[in-house]
C-alpha cells in the first residue's frame, strides 16, 4: 500500500501536480538549453519562443569552445576531484580498517575525535588553510585546492561503519592462509566495499566540483579554474557579457555531471543522501 | 601482543596526521584569532579577549547579515521540506512515471549552484528575464528583483528552494518506504482510510525522526548560503542579502580582518555545530525505532 490511495482521478491529478513541481525543477535547464542556442538580437525580441528562428545560434558553442579554456575548467576538475577523492581513500582506509577491526589502546579516542572533525563545517578553516598555504608558498596551485580535503571524517566514518559489517572469520581465515594484513585490506576489505566506495565517491567529487568557496579563496589564475569558479571567471571575460555565450559555456559546465548523474542515478541517490 | 598494539596507530598515522595539522590545528587557530585583532599579512596583534565579538554585537552590517541569514532560512526550510515532502507523498502513491519524476526533481541537486544562480541571473533579468515575461502576460509590470532590496533575498530564496527540493525529497521518500505495511492496513480497518487521515495518522507520524533529519541538513545548507549571493547579489543592495558566510568571506579575504573574520567563524561554526550535534541525536533515535 501506498502513502495515498489514489483513484482514477487522484492519478491524473497526481501527474498534473508532479508534471507543475518537476517543470519548476527543469525550467532553469530549458530556459539555459534555449538561451544557448539563440543569436543575441532573438534572447532580445519582445516575443519568447522556446527554439529560435534558426540554427545560427549554435555559434555560440563554437564561439565558446575557440575562445574560452572552458575545457581546461573540466579538465581541472576532473584532475582536482580525482586527486582529492584518491587521496581521501588512501588516508581513510587503512584508519577505518584500524578502528574497525584492530584493538588498540587510544581507539575510542581516536574515534571520537573523528566525530568531532565530522561537526566543522569546512568554510570555518578557510583563514587558516589559507595561512598555511601561502607559507608553503602552494597557493594558487592545484595543491591548495586539494590538499586541504585529503582527510574526510566522513568517509573514515563511513568506510568505519561499513568494515564492521564484514565478518571477523573473514579476516581470521585470510590470516591463517598465510595473507599479510595488506593483502587483507586490498583483497578482502575494499573489494568487498565497492558500493559504499562508490556513495562516497559521488559524495566527494560532487561537493567538490561544485564548490565556489575555498577555489574562489585559494585562486588567482583562471587557468587553474574548477568548473564552479571557471563560469564565474567566464562571465567577467568579454564573450561572457553575451547571453547565448553565456548560456552555452554554463550548458557546457553543467553537464557533464547531469549526465554521469542520468547514468548512474541509483549510486547518485544513494551517494549524496548517504549521511 | 605488543607489536599488535602499535599496529592500529600505524595505519592511523596519516588519518591522524592530516586530521591534526588540516582541521584540529586549524579550528584552535580560528579560536585565537578571534581573539586578537591580527590583520592577514602583520607582524604583531594585541589581544583582545572577546573584545570581537563584543564589537559584532554593535557592528551594523553584521548584525543585518546576521538577520538575513536568519529570515532566509526560515523562508527555505519550510518551503523546501513541505515542497519536498508533498512531492514525495505524490510520488509514492502510484507506480506510474515514478523514476522519471524523481529524475526530474533531483537534477537540480546536482548541478553547480555558481552555473545555476547565473542562470538564475537571466531568468530574473528586468529586460530579457523569462519571470518579468510572465508578469506582464499576466498584466503586471514585475520587479529588477535582485536590484531591489525588498525582493532580492525573496528571489535568492526561491533559488535555494529550488535547489534543495528534491534532496528533501529523496530523504523523504526512503522515510516512507520504511513504513509498515500493517500500518496502512490496521488504519484502513479502524476506518482511517481517506487520503486525509492517512497523512495524519500513518504518514507524519512515522515521519517523525526523518523529518527532524531533514530540517537539519536543509536548515545546515540554508545557514551556509554563499554561491548565489557571491554570484548575483554580492550581499546588496544596501546589505539586503548579505548573510554570515558571505561576511566572514568579505571580512577575511577581502578586507583581510582576520581576528574580526574569526569571530565571525566562531559564531558559524557554533550555530552549524550545534545543529549537527542534534542531527546525530536524531540518527541515534531512529535507530532505536526499527
Amino acid at each position: 500500500m501506498t502513502p495515498l490511495s489514489l483513484g482514477r482521478t487522484g492519478k491524473i491529478v497526481r501527474h498534473a501536480v508532479l508534471i507543475t513541481t518537476a517543470l519548476f525543477a527543469l525550467i532553469p535547464f530549458i530556459w539555459m538549453l534555449s538561451l544557448s542556442i539563440k543569436p543575441e538580437s532573438e534572447i532580445f525580441q519582445r516575443s519568447f519562443h522556446l527554439l529560435p528562428s534558426n540554427l545560427s545560434g549554435l555559434n555560440n558553442y563554437a564561439a565558446v569552445f575557440a575562445s574560452a579554456p572552458i575545457v581546461r575548467f573540466l579538465f581541472n576538475g576532473v584532475v582536482v576531484c580525482g586527486a582529492i577523492f584518491m587521496l581521501q581513500l588512501l588516508v581513510s582506509i587503512p584508519c577505518a580498517y584500524a578502528l574497525a577491526k584492530l584493538r588498540f589502546r587510544g581507539r575510542d579516542t581516536l574515534f571520537a575525535a573523528v566525530l568531532v572533525v565530522l561537526l566543522i563545517p569546512s568554510q570555518v578553516l578557510s583563514i587558516p588553510h589559507f595561512i598555511m598555504l601561502h607559507h608553503a608558498s602552494l597557493l594558487d596551485t592545484y595543491g591548495a585546492l586539494i590538499l586541504p580535503w585529503v582527510f574526510s571524517a566522513f568517509g573514515v566514518f563511513l568506510l568505519r561503519q561499513f568494515f564492521l559489517t564484514i565478518p571477523d572469520e573473514l579476516i581470521h581465515a585470510a590470516q591463517l592462509d598465510g595473507m599479510s594484513e595488506a593483502g587483507i585490506i586490498w583483497r578482502i576489505m575494499i573489494p568487498m566495499s565497492g558500493p559504499v566506495i562508490a556513495a562516497f565517491g559521488i559524495f566527494s567529487v560532487v561537493s567538490h566540483w561544485n564548490d565556489l568557496f575555498w577555489p574562489l579563496i585559494a585562486l588567482r589564475s583562471m587557468e587553474l579554474s574548477t568548473p564552479a569558479l571557471g563560469i564565474l571567471l567566464f562571465r567577467d571575460e568579454e564573450l561572457g557579457r553575451q547571453f547565448g555565450s553565456l548560456m552555452a559555456a554554463t550548458t557546457i559546465i553543467v553537464v557533464p555531471l547531469i549526465a554521469f548523474f542520468l547514468m548512474a542515478q541509483r549510486r547518485f541517490i544513494d551517494g549524496l543522501t548517504i549521511r | 601482543m605488543k607489536r599488535h598494539k602499535l599496529r592500529g596507530w600505524i595505519y592511523s598515522a596519516p588519518a591522524v596526521l592530516a586530521m591534526c595539522v588540516l582541521f584540529l590545528g586549524p579550528v584552535l587557530a580560528v579560536l585565537f584569532f578571534s581573539l586578537t585583532d591580527w590583520q592577514l599579512g602583520q607582524k604583531s596583534f594585541s589581544f583582545l579577549g572577546l573584545g570581537n565579538f563584543e564589537a559584532l554585537l554593535a557592528d551594523k552590517v553584521f548584525l543585518k547579515s546576521l538577520r538575513n541569514t536568519f529570515v532566509y532560512v526560515l523562508l527555505v526550510v519550510p518551503g523546501t521540506v513541505a515542497l519536498g515532502l508533498f512531492v514525495a507523498v505524490l510520488l509514492e502513491s502510484s507506480e506510474e512515471l515514478k523514476g522519471i519524476y524523481r529524475t526530474a526533481h533531483f537534477v537540480p541537486v546536482m548541478a553547480a549552484t555558481s552555473a545555476m544562480a547565473i542562470v538564475w541571473g537571466t531568468m530574473l533579468n528586468p529586460s530579457i528575464g523569462m519571470i518579468n515575461r510572465v508578469f506582464h502576460w499576466f498584466g503586471y509590470s514585475g520587479a529588477n528583483w535582485l536590484r531591489d532590496e525588498s525582493t532580492a533575498l525573496l528571489a535568492l530564496a526561491l533559488i535555494g528552494v529550488w535547489q534543495g527540493f528534491g534532496y528533501a525529497m529523496v530523504l523523504f521518500i526512503s522515510g516512507l518506504k520504511a513504513i509498515p505495511q500493517q500500518l496502512y492496513e490496521a488504519a484502513e480497518i479502524d476506518g482511517a482510510d481517506s487520503a486525509v487521515d492517512r497523512l495524519r495518522l500513518v504518514v507524519l507520524p512515522m515521519l517523525g525522526p526523518v523529518m527532524m533529519f531533514v530540517v537539519i541538513i536543509i536548515a545546515v545548507r540554508a545557514f551556509s548560503v554563499f554561491d548565489t549571493i557571491h554570484v548575483l547579489t554580492e550581499g546588496g543592495p544596501n546589505y539586503g542579502t548579505d548573510a554570515l558566510l558571505y561576511r566572514l568571506y568579505v571580512e577575511s579575504f577581502n578586507f583581510l580582518r582576520t581576528g574580526y573574520g574569526g569571530a565571525m567563524a566562531v559564531v558559524f561554526l557554533i550555530v552549524v555545530a550545534m545543529l549537527t550535534l542534534v542531527q546525530a541525536r536524531v540518527i541515534d533515535k531512529r535507530v532505536h525505532y526499527t
